[in-house]
């Protein structure tokens, strides 16, 4: 029973995981049609400035839920202006772009922080289910993957910037004349883009290796489950994340991770032979 | 009429010359007359950069002392330093370079065994003589290379009984899903089971794994003694850290065969998750021994900011640079097969690492071998063995009886 | 007479010319170990006209080619390993990479799968190999007398010899000139392909696949036969590669490689053949010099000039500088002209 117990959270975990990395991913692909290859880059920028920035005292809280964020989504902004603009509607020329980014970003971090910075560990203790031991971060983790997806839900639905930035995702010189500058939501999009990495490389950062090349090890799911998932930024990350996530745990429990990982690719090889436009072109097609 | 173009019957100072003059004219390390060329093969940027750079450090400060006491046979020493960039391909590019074009009398490098396999042939085939100074899984067989690596047979044979001592007999392995991980974690059981112990499970980890939840869920059903890291890269520091985060740092203990390899986890991971964890390698910075306070007194004054890591990496490419320097004393020559015959002659040399020889028939090193626990950033030192064996390479290697060979055995213990 | 000439006839010529010029010259004036270098781009070349071609000119993005490349390495090792021989091991890789192809495009392209979803599914794939090939290290992992090697890879591999000598191994010389006729060779028919009906079929449903379909033509089909063809080429590469370093290793198949020759394309100009080919060999070539030099961490260099080449030369190199040597060239109302069908997929 207690095993059961551990075993629900452990999947929950892997789903908020690839919740965390893909929903800026998702937000930047799905509603920009930008590929950013660099979105790992930016989630290793999130880790760096809480692993920076406790160094110099600050509170370990205020600087995964608001610096890490603060700081890339702005970054994310200088991205857009700077580069990102100009590539609208070229989606094979932004893949390029973002490589060259992603490329410049981690040799820029390693000269100037070196590629051993003291990392940070969990805030939290550990809770026993039984006679396991759950780290109570997790189930914060799980959490904030929760607050991520209703926050970004909340906002597109039911805000009046969501509203906006939806409209011009669809059809960006109807939004001009009605006196709306696209393309400041085009900037601001990417910037909560980036902000929303940011906040997934501040959360992990307690419970990963933070080197300069840790984007490296997540582009490759993000960019999968946010693909699988489809054009809709919530159901279609939510839907992938679970499915995805929840399947390949459960084999990594039995089995162990190598398959558990090549599971992962398998379903989503899968998902996607059945429903090619991802799960969102053909389920809840009508959603956010 | 057919013409035959032959490659011999050619006019010169055709256009053709231009346009393909347009291609690659590879530029080569300008020999002045009278220098001897160190080849440097260390990834200094990528994923590995953290291991590169600091033997890269190491082997320039060697090559400045040997310049500093007048060179070798009246000429200085000039090292050419390459950045494969953790890139196959550009390694064997490299290789090829510094054997064919820069004519290096040594190449030292190499970090994973992969790059390893991928510039040993080529130096071999172009006959330059090669230095390989990283720990790995054993079983190089080639006249050509030195390896001054320790082997599993050397570390993880003293660090099982010891660690099962200090614990307990119930070992949970895991390891990194690839050669070294599979062969290393082969190596445990099978020194497990000589010891009257047991491995309840061996799971292991494919290199980019970052979620190590379910494995510490099962390590925790299991209930062994002690876990047993073969661990590799920067994915697998997760685990370290959501090992601390679920509180099991003061249920089960861990001994590892690859934590701090290369130094870089002591400054990546904060003290408390990894205060307590076991290791056994060739070099600590900690030893204390005249050699060792004094090189590592060196390395401090040369190196004040960015200091390099301490690790057997960067330590065994100052051995690599001082044995390859005394071979070319004592020989009175840079021919590679007098080299050779000097190292291969048992003598016995002192460094900071502890006294260390060669074995004439394997090429890999006989030294001493250190057991040490780690608290606040320092290791402390548990247990010497001295002079050990590489008995894995010397299951399947004979130089002796083989003088040809030019292989990578994979050592199986089935 | 020449006048007449369609001018991507003339353009292609061009390059053949100057591609045999090269084979000849390269290995008189040139020492060994630039040879050496040169074969190495050959086989690259080779690896991204794969792409180059069912990109530009069949409208498939695959994230995916890499895995062709290693299937045709890997296949090349084991038979050649086993075999003695080296001839019908390249054979063999590039006929079982088509089959591979046939057997992953009948999955996509009947599945209606297309752009960006086509892309992940390729690098899945891909992937997945990646994945497989690594967890061989075991003994228990060996096709005939070939280990797999997981992570360390697949050493020695048969240099290739003479066709059906098997005795006579390849010069270093002897082999640049036999990849560069391959290579060039593989590129006439490529181009004699682009401008066939089938080719032509193929660069509609490129454009617009509705209104192909809705034509008539089975565009399942035709997107199945380019890509067989790609992996055939890609496969081929990848035996070529395989016996060139005397070494294969998982690293082949790792996004790492996927997104390296996408790299080259664009940057090189989609929609073009001879523009990926100066990418790759223009990117290879900094990556070479930069290792060189100790000033700045090479990464920071490269990420800037792909940056700066994205912004400046839109196009991409080939088309960007082909542009600019026209204007110059021109001759009172000439326009761009050049090989290939310009057009660039959004």
């Amino acid at each position: 029973m207690d095993y059961s117990l551990v075993v629900a959270i452990e999947l929950l975990r892997e789903v908020a995981g690839l919740i965390l990395i893909a929903t800026g991913l998702a937000i930047v692909f799905g509603m920009m049609r930008v590929i950013n290859i660099a979105h790992g880059e930016f989630i290793m920028l999130g880790g760096y400035t809480v692993v920076l920035t406790t160094k110099q005292g600050v509170n370990i809280w205020i600087a995964i839920l608001i610096l890490a964020p603060l700081v890339v989504g702005i970054f994310g902004v200088v991205v857009e202006r700077l580069i990102i603009r100009h590539l609208y509607g070229r989606i094979i020329d932004s893949l390029l772009a973002t490589w060259g980014l992603s490329l410049f970003l981690i040799g820029f971090i390693t000269v100037v922080f070196g590629n051993t910075v003291e990392g940070v560990t969990t805030p939290f203790a550990a809770v026993a289910i039984g006679q396991y031991r759950v780290s109570i971060y997790t189930l914060f983790l799980i959490f904030a993957a929760m607050a991520v997806i209703a926050s970004v839900y909340l906002t597109l639905r039911h805000t009046k910037a969501g509203l906006i930035a939806r409209a011009t995702m669809q059809n960006p010189d109807m939004v001009e004349t009605l006196g709306i500058n696209s393309k400041l939501v085009y900037m601001a999009t990417f910037g909560v883009g980036a902000a929303f990495a940011g906040l997934a490389g501040g959360l992990l950062a307690p419970i990963s290796g933070v080197v300069p090349s840790m984007g490296a090890l997540l582009i490759g799911k993000a960019f999968i489950t946010v693909v699988t998932g489809g054009t809709a930024v919530v159901a279609g990350t939510l839907a992938a994340s679970s499915i995805l996530g929840s399947i390949s745990q459960s084999v990594t429990f039995m089995f162990g991770p190598v398959f558990g990982d090549a599971t992962l690719l398998f379903v989503a090889l899968i998902l996607l032979r059945l429903l090619p436009q991802g799960i969102t072109g053909r389920i809840f097609t009508r959603s956010v | 009429m057919t013409r035959n173009i032959s490659r011999r019957s050619m006019l010169k100072g055709t256009a053709a010359v231009g346009a393909a003059g347009a291609l690659p004219l590879m530029p080569f390390a300008a020999q002045a007359a009278g220098e001897i060329l160190v080849g440097g093969l260390h990834d200094l940027s990528g994923f590995i950069d953290f291991a590169g750079i600091p033997m890269n450090q190491i082997m320039l400060m060697a090559i400045e002392e040997i310049n500093a006491g007048g060179g070798l046979l009246g000429k200085k020493v000039k090292g050419i330093v390459y950045d494969p960039q953790t890139n196959m391909s550009l390694y064997s590019q490299y290789a090829t370079q510094l054997a064919l074009k820069d004519k290096a009398s040594v190449v030292m490098g190499g970090i994973t065994s992969a790059s390893r396999e991928t510039i040993r042939p080529i130096l071999h085939r172009y006959k330059t003589l090669y230095f390989y100074n990283t720990l790995y899984e054993g079983g190089v067989c080639d006249r050509n290379e030195i390896s001054l690596g320790t082997t599993p047979a050397q570390t993880v044979e003293k660090l099982v009984p010891y660690t099962m001592g200090l614990w307990g007999k119930k070992v949970y392995t895991i390891a990194a899903d690839y050669n070294y991980g599979q062969i290393t974690a082969a190596w445990v059981k099978r020194y497990v089971e000589q010891n009257g112990g047991e491995v309840v499970a061996t799971d292991f980890f494919p290199l980019d794994v970052t979620n190590f939840g379910s494995t510490i869920s099962k390590i925790q059903s299991a209930k062994p003694d002690m876990v047993m890291s073969v661990l590799v890269g920067t994915g697998h520091l997760g685990f370290y850290n959501q090992w601390a985060a679920a509180g099991m740092k003061k249920e089960i203990p861990i001994a590892s065969t690859t934590f701090g390899a290369a130094g870089a986890e002591l400054e990546i991971l904060k003290p408390e998750v990894a205060n307590g964890i076991i290791t056994s390698y060739g070099y600590y910075p900690s030893i204390d021994s005249p050699a060792n306070n004094e090189w590592v007194a060196k390395v401090n004054k040369r190196y004040p900011e960015k200091t390099p890591l301490l690790s057997e990496l960067s330590a065994f490419t100052w051995e690599g640079m001082m044995i390859w320097a005394d071979a070319v004393r004592t020989a009175g020559s840079l021919d590679r097969m007098k080299l050779i015959e000097v190292m291969e002659s048992g003598k016995t040399y002192t460094m900071p690492s502890g006294e260390c020889s060669i074995d004439p028939k394997t090429h890999h090193a006989i030294r001493d071998v250190y057991i040490a626990d780690l608290k606040d950033k320092t290791y402390i030192i548990k247990k010497k063995f001295s002079q050990v064996q590489p008995a894995d390479t010397q299951l399947v290697c004979d130089l002796e009886k083989n003088p040809n060979s030019n292989k990578h055995y994979e050592i199986s213990l089935k | 007479m020449l006048r007449n000439l369609p001018k991507d006839w003339l353009g292609a010529g061009f390059v053949v010319v100057l591609g045999l010029a090269i084979l000849i010259f390269v290995p008189v004036y040139f020492d060994l170990f630039e040879v050496l270098q040169m074969t190495k781009y050959v086989v690259l070349a080779l690896f991204v006209l794969s792409l180059a071609y069912i990109w530009g000119f069949g409208g498939i993005l695959s994230f995916g080619q890499a895995g062709f490349f290693g299937l045709g390495g890997y296949i090349f090792a084991v038979s050649s390993i086993n075999m003695g021989q080296t001839t019908l091991p390249f054979l063999i890789a590039i006929g079982l990479c088509v089959v591979f192809a046939a057997a992953l495009g009948y999955f996509m392209f009947y599945g209606r799968l297309n752009d960006v979803y086509l892309g992940v599914v390729t690098l899945v794939v891909t992937l997945i190999l990646y994945k497989l090939i690594n967890h061989t290290a075991g003994p228990e992992y060996i096709i005939g007398t070939a280990r797999l090697g997981g992570f360390n890879g697949i050493p020695s591999i048969p240099i290739m010899t003479l066709p059906w000598q098997p005795d006579q191994e390849m010069e270093p010389a002897q082999m640049f000139q036999y990849f560069m006729a391959i290579l060039i060779v593989v590129y006439v028919l490529l181009h004699i392909l682009i401008k066939s009906k089938f080719g032509r079929v193929a660069i509609s449903i490129r454009e617009n696949e509705v209104r192909s379909s809705l034509l008539g033509y089975d565009v399942r089909l035709y997107k199945l036969c380019i890509f067989m063809i790609g992996g055939a080429i890609g496969g081929g590469a990848g035996a070529m590669w395989a016996s060139y370093q005397t070494f294969v290793d998982p690293n082949i198949f790792s996004l790492e490689w996927s997104a390296k020759c996408l790299i080259w394309v664009i940057a090189g100009g989609v929609g073009t053949l001879i523009g990926p080919i100066i990418g790759v060999i223009a990117l290879e070539y900094l990556s070479f010099q930069l290792g060189q030099t100790d000033f700045i961490n090479n990464l920071i260099v490269l990420g800037t000039i792909l940056i700066l080449v994205v912004l400046l030369m839109p196009k991409g190199l080939f088309p960007t500088f082909r542009d600019i040597f026209l204007k110059l060239w021109r001759r009172g109302g000439g326009q761009g002209g050049g090989q290939g069908d310009g057009g660039r997929l959004g």
